[in-house]
């Protein structure tokens, strides 16, 4: 060999090297998961990354249905975790797709909020499928300087006087929030809960959307169209997250956002592990990470929702002053108490009798509304 | 060995043809047809509401459902409605244009239309849309125009019109090159013989460069309007409360509900109001002037 082919060879060697190198090293695995945009930030994924070996590979997906859909696509053996809401996440369940863990071997879990160590849309005959993350609620959201006066019930999003000047959002879960509007102020017709709708009170609630209809301006899909509708005064009033009202204060646009006297619908995110996952090292290293109170307060913050973790609440504070009152991460049970948390409608749904109307007819309603 | 294929090849040209054909024809019946063979029969399926997992047996009720729902009639009527909008939008702002670049324009003029015609193609479509909800929103420039002459605001963000001006402008293009190259192909003979006969300007745009034009106007809607009619980003970008097209019912079928029979079923009817539009285009002549 002369001395250069030699020359060649120890660069290969030391190029092969390297990458051999990281693998022993990094014995962790991959994680493939779907999550909402925002959940997955280079924050607290980086540091997870660096602590354990695992690598996080996310997919954004715009809606509960798509995080269903996905979760399901190629047999289901293509993502290993989902951040689903509780629109979402009895389907995985009953769909057998994500599977039980135990919440025993989480650290954190003790330091949990009693009212999300086993909330029903992820726990069902005391197996916990995940483990719950994130909640905050639908909240409504006005202009201060065109809607007078200060809007204090949902009545404002059916109101003519707002005529093209409202949006909601484009999802069939917004039927929901009819419902609860409907639960207050018509008692005759008997709803209890607004995600268990017999026949005549879904009617109820699609006939007031239909009502609603002529008033609205867009049923808006991406989180980033409201705050467009809002800060270019196409919109003056809707219903919409926290997450909005942050940035549009950030770009100082005349808003405010308020739980309406009828109180208002909300998610409860959990953090679930596919039944087909080849990771499951990763999968509980990654719900033992993601429940630290340094990373709920950090999601928090970022995402403007509420930690479950209640130890979160003082790295909040130390993290962006008075933080932990904006976002109620100290409120009392009975500003929880007001939320209805998003969860998939059955037709089972407890009476007895079957005859609710199941997430299927939601999603028909919706669209035949949309027209 | 070579040279006797070749020169079997060189004595049978039918072979040669097939030989050179075989490769691309194999490769569009697999991608093209299989992908639409496919489509078809799916929208036959069902699927399972509690598992979304698909109902391998032959069944009419998409189809039923399609036509026994008012709503999906109404999108589809809306969606077509609106290409054909846009297409007759194009024809009457690109004819002149072209004309001028065809037959007035000096060379240079034309490369300089050529280049403004084209640029916008560079552009992200998206961006592009973007750009309008920028024009036509409440606080936007259109208002502020209006505003600054002293006129009353055009509240058109967000509505079916927003929509119709969006496609118009984006699918320009495509109307404006096959009408040029159709106007391009006039010889100015026949412009002198009808001049010769005593045809005025007018008489001679309508009986002689019309209807040599049509072709090509013909095949430019073509454009405008399977690509509206196709189009579903456009309605959820600058659509209002009512504004779903046939490609929006079809994304959330597929999206929300896993419901891909469904959305196959609905996906028909697009192909076949093209089938239509195509089999009337070609006895317009549309597809000797492409």
């Amino acid at each position: 060999m002369t001395k250069r082919m030699w020359a060649l060879v120890a660069t290969l060697a030391v190029c092969l090297a390297f990458p051999a190198a990281g693998v022993t090293k990094q014995h962790g695995g991959t994680l493939n998961m779907i999550a909402w945009e925002g959940y997955t930030q280079p924050q607290w994924v980086k540091p997870f990354t660096k602590k354990t070996g695992c690598t996080v590979h996310a997919k954004y997906a715009g809606s509960s249905d798509e995080m269903v859909t996905l979760m399901r696509s190629g047999g289901g053996g293509q993502y290993d975790m989902v951040s689903a809401s509780g629109d979402a996440s009895l389907r995985l369940i009953f769909g057998k797709d994500v599977q039980a863990i135990d919440p025993s071997k989480i650290p954190d879990y003790k330091n949990f909020g009693k009212a999300f160590q086993s909330p029903s849309n992820n726990t069902v005959d005391g197996k916990h499928y995940g483990l719950s993350l994130q909640w905050g609620p639908n909240t409504l959201l006005y202009n201060t300087k065109k809607v007078k006066p200060v809007p204090t019930s949902w009545a404002a999003i059916y109101d003519p006087k707002y005529k093209g000047k409202v949006t909601v959002p484009d999802n069939p879960i917004q039927i929901a929030d009819a419902a609860l509007y409907l639960m207050k102020t018509k008692p005759s017709l008997g709803i209890k809960d607004p995600y268990e709708l017999n026949s005549n009170q879904f009617k109820a609630a699609i006939d007031l959307l239909k009502k609603q209809k002529p008033l609205i301006k867009k049923y808006w899909g991406l989180a980033s169209d409201e705050i467009d509708l809002f800060k270019n005064g196409d919109a003056v009033i809707g219903a919409s997250w926290p997450y909005q009202t942050n940035t549009l204060v950030a770009a100082k646009a005349p808003v405010k956002d308020l739980i309406p006297k009828e109180g208002a619908t909300g998610w409860l995110d959990t953090w679930m592990v596919s039944a087909k996952t080849k990771n499951m090292d990763c999968a509980m290293k990654w719900l033992s990470w993601i429940s630290t109170p340094t990373v709920q307060a950090q999601q928090a913050i970022y995402f403007g929702e509420t930690p479950v973790n209640s130890k979160a609440c003082a790295i909040m504070d130390k993290l962006s002053k008075g933080s932990c009152a904006q976002y109620h991460a100290n409120a009392p049970l009975q500003y929880f108490k007001q939320i209805h948390f998003w969860k998939t409608p059955v037709a089972d749904c407890g009476n007895g009798q079957k005859d609710c109307m199941d997430y299927t007819k939601w999603q028909q309603a919706w669209t035949q509304l949309k027209g | 060995m070579r040279r006797r294929i070749g020169g079997a090849l060189w004595r049978h040209q039918p072979l040669k043809a097939l030989a050179l054909l075989s490769p691309p024809v194999l490769a569009f019946t697999l991608v093209y047809i299989a992908a639409l063979a496919a489509l078809f029969v799916s929208a036959f399926w069902t699927v399972d509401p509690f598992t979304s997992l698909t109902i391998h047996s032959w069944t009419l009720d998409n189809f039923r459902e399609l036509w026994n729902e008012p709503t999906y009639r109404t999108v589809a009527l809306r969606t077509i409605s609106i290409a054909a909008a846009v297409t007759i939008t194009d024809a009457i702002i690109a004819f002149p244009f072209a004309y001028y670049m065809a037959r007035i324009a000096k060379p240079h003029t034309r490369a300089i239309l050529f280049v403004l015609v084209l640029l916008p193609l560079w552009a992200s479509y998206l961006a592009r849309v973007y750009a309008w909800r920028l024009i036509l929103n409440s606080n936007g420039l259109l208002n502020w125009t209006l505003d600054k002459l002293g006129l009353p605001p055009a509240n058109i963000a967000y509505t079916n019109t927003a929509m119709w001006i969006v496609f118009s402008y984006i699918w320009l293009p495509f109307m404006i090159l096959p009408v040029y190259a159709a106007l391009e192909r006039i010889p100015h003979s026949y412009i002198e013989a009808s001049r010769d006969l005593g045809g005025k300007g007018f008489r001679t745009l309508r009986s002689v460069i019309l209807p040599l034009a049509l072709p090509g106007i013909v095949a430019g809607s073509i454009f405008t309007f399977s690509l509206t009619l196709g189009d579903y980003i456009t309605p959820v970008l600058v659509g209002g409360a009512s504004s779903q097209f046939i490609g929006n019912v079809v994304y959330d079928s597929v999206n929300q509900s896993s419901n891909l029979p469904f959305a196959a079923a609905f996906a028909v009817v697009p192909l076949c109001v093209m089938g239509i539009y195509l089999l009337i285009a070609r006895r317009l002549g549309a597809f000797e002037a492409l």
